[in-house]
């Protein structure tokens, strides 16, 4: 039944009152070749019992698998608290309430998430967060082209950068009048002398930390150039690598680090959960604060001089700046913060770090396993990877994932399609969920199909 | 509400206009406006050299409570920014036609001064909205 309130009569003296014909007739301004005139693809209803048999039958093709994808999305072991918590019915809400001040908990709890994205980034400043890696990505380029104010309105982006956060920049900016110059990585990483030879001027340089490849980028020197130029340096960061390697706010000699520092932050305790939903996180200088987009949360102090948390910056919102608000997104994804937040606090500093070192010796051992197979090679010799390697194969990456995921193993993800100036490489990732067994299971089965 | 100074013009979006005698405008908002706006916390400032257009959005005044651009009266080159206001924006609620002026243009066409409300017209405007 559906949850319409609305009789038939109803509808009808609504209609008559703006002297309209029928529903249909309040959208005919929309030519009729735009109009859906029907959903052939999508099948008709089934009963929930049907629908949870049909469900359940589909997770089970889900079970046991040895899972060596990344590319943006990182299986990480998520202890039980997490969840458990985020559950409770306090902090179970998907946005920054309305009313948000009668909400304290939930305000405190974004806070923390603020502070512990700060430390660990090295900004000033974060956002309550963004909808995910993608269009945190496009809304630091707005950003930095605000800051610029009458700027080139030119961007720098390696190919190195993840494929569908470029898609997801270019469709977000493209109308802007920004420019995306796209800087080719043969190496598997940007070169930084290529930065001091672009020509024309640029707003900004995307760098991203590890790159798609899972390849260690030349942060410093890359920060120093973009800054010789007088561009702003955005980091695309994986949190989680951040708890062994130099925060963006370090990064470059003697410079005063990253500009703006953007990533998703699903690794945090996020499951796969098929894609999603994930977060974006977004932090910045504080010199650049007024163009941030998103929700804020501050401390302050009450009347009674008690302390207490509010939504703070509000001003360059649209619910008030209306048309020039700095961005279109007035919320966040707050349920995932909730989950990223209480696996930061759990696992604390030392727990990072050991996530993300496990992760990366994991390659290691991997990598060592996998080189010994006939024809297989790392794509990019010489590279330092963090938790990811490409890899040539003798046989295209393409068919190998589908031989491999019908032993139940799912090998990483082909890179053929979306770089086929490389042939068909493997992009394999390792985290700290994998043990020696895990490794040698994959490796046998990947000689095996090669094979 | 503080007396206006009678050298001033204005538009009638709350923005003042003082023709210093050199062919340069020092520009800022009325007392009226930081009324309005309440307790100041950020000016948005132009950059010298900028060129600025009669009518046209240069800067921006935020308040705890609303983000409000500032007009241009007059036509012509920022040729100064009063950087105090970063620091202290404030400046603006306590002294809105001295201390809190917000930039200087080169005024390119004179002429544009004299659309510019007179301080009777610009109070009489205000006491229209008063009803």
């Amino acid at each position: 039944m559906p949850f319409i309130p609305h009789t038939e009569a109803d509808v009808r003296s609504m209609l008559d009152a703006i002297g309209a014909s029928s529903i249909e007739a309040l959208f005919d301004e929309i030519p009729s070749e735009l109009m859906v005139q029907s959903l052939a693809k999508v099948p008709e209803g089934l009963s929930e019992m049907d629908v949870v048999r049909l469900m359940r039958d589909r997770a089970k093709q889900d079970e046991a698998v040895l899972n060596f994808a990344g590319a943006g999305a990182y299986e990480h072991h998520i202890p039980a608290a997490i969840w458990q918590i985020v559950g409770r019915g306090e902090f179970y809400s998907a946005y920054t309430p309305y009313q948000a001040e009668a909400s304290q908990g939930t305000l405190q709890l974004i806070y923390e998430y603020q502070t512990m994205m700060t430390r660990l980034t090295g900004m000033d400043i974060s956002n309550a967060s963004m909808y995910d890696g993608a269009t945190a990505v496009a809304e630091a380029v707005l950003m930095a082209e605000r800051s610029a104010k009458k700027g080139p309105r030119r961007v720098l982006v390696p190919e190195s950068l993840h494929p569908a956060y470029r898609k997801t920049m270019q469709a977000i900016i493209e109308m802007q009048d920004i420019e995306i110059v796209t800087l080719p990585c043969p190496d598997g990483a940007l070169d930084p002398a290529s930065i001091a030879a672009i020509e024309g001027d640029f707003t900004a340089l995307i760098v991203p930390q590890p790159n798609f490849f899972g390849v260690l980028e030349d942060v410093d020197a890359l920060t120093d150039a973009a800054h010789a130029r007088g561009a702003l340096v955005i980091a695309v960061v994986n949190p989680m690598s951040l708890a062994l390697l130099k925060a963006p706010g370090s990064w470059g000699t003697g410079s005063a680090g990253a500009d703006i520092t953007c990533g998703d932050g699903q690794p945090l305790g996020v499951p796969l959960s098929s894609g999603g939903p994930y977060f974006g996180f977004l932090a910045c200088k504080k010199e650049l604060v007024r163009n941030l987009p998103g929700r804020i949360v501050g401390r302050t102090t009450d009347l009674d001089g008690k302390g207490g948390f509010t939504l703070t910056l509000q001003a360059r919102e649209q619910h008030i700046r209306r048309a020039k608000a700095t961005s279109n997104i007035c919320t966040n994804q707050g349920l995932l913060v909730t989950a990223a937040t209480i696996y930061m606090s759990l696992m604390g500093p030392d727990g990072l770090r050991k996530v993300a070192a496990a992760s990366t010796q994991n390659l290691r051992a991997l990598r060592e396993r996998l080189l010994r197979i006939p024809g297989v090679e790392p794509l990019f010799a010489g590279q330092h990877h963090f938790h990811e390697l490409a890899l040539k194969l003798p046989k295209p990456a393409a068919d190998v994932v589908e031989a491999l995921a019908a032993r139940k193993i799912v090998a990483g993800v082909s890179l053929g399609e979306e770089y086929p100036g490389f042939g068909d490489p493997l992009l394999v990732c390792t985290t700290e969920t994998k043990n020696a067994s895990d490794l040698d299971a994959f490796a046998e089965a990947l000689a095996d199909v090669l094979r | 509400m503080s007396e206006i100074p009678g050298d001033l013009k204005f538009l009638k979006s709350h923005e003042w206009a003082r023709v210093e005698g050199d062919g340069k405008v020092t520009i800022g908002i009325s007392d009226h406006a930081q009324g309005l706006l309440g307790d100041l916390v950020y000016v948005e400032l132009p950059t010298v050299g900028d060129r600025v257009e009669a009518g046209n959005a240069c800067a921006v005044v935020e308040s705890v409570k609303a983000a409000s651009d500032v007009y241009a009266p007059v036509t012509g080159k920022v040729v100064e920014v009063n950087a105090a206001l970063s620091d202290k924006p404030e400046t603006i609620n306590e002294d809105a036609y001295g201390d809190g002026w917000i930039f200087v243009v080169e005024a390119e066409e004179p002429g544009e001064l004299n659309e510019l409300l007179e301080p009777d017209a610009y109070a009489e405007l205000l006491e229209d909205d008063d009803h």
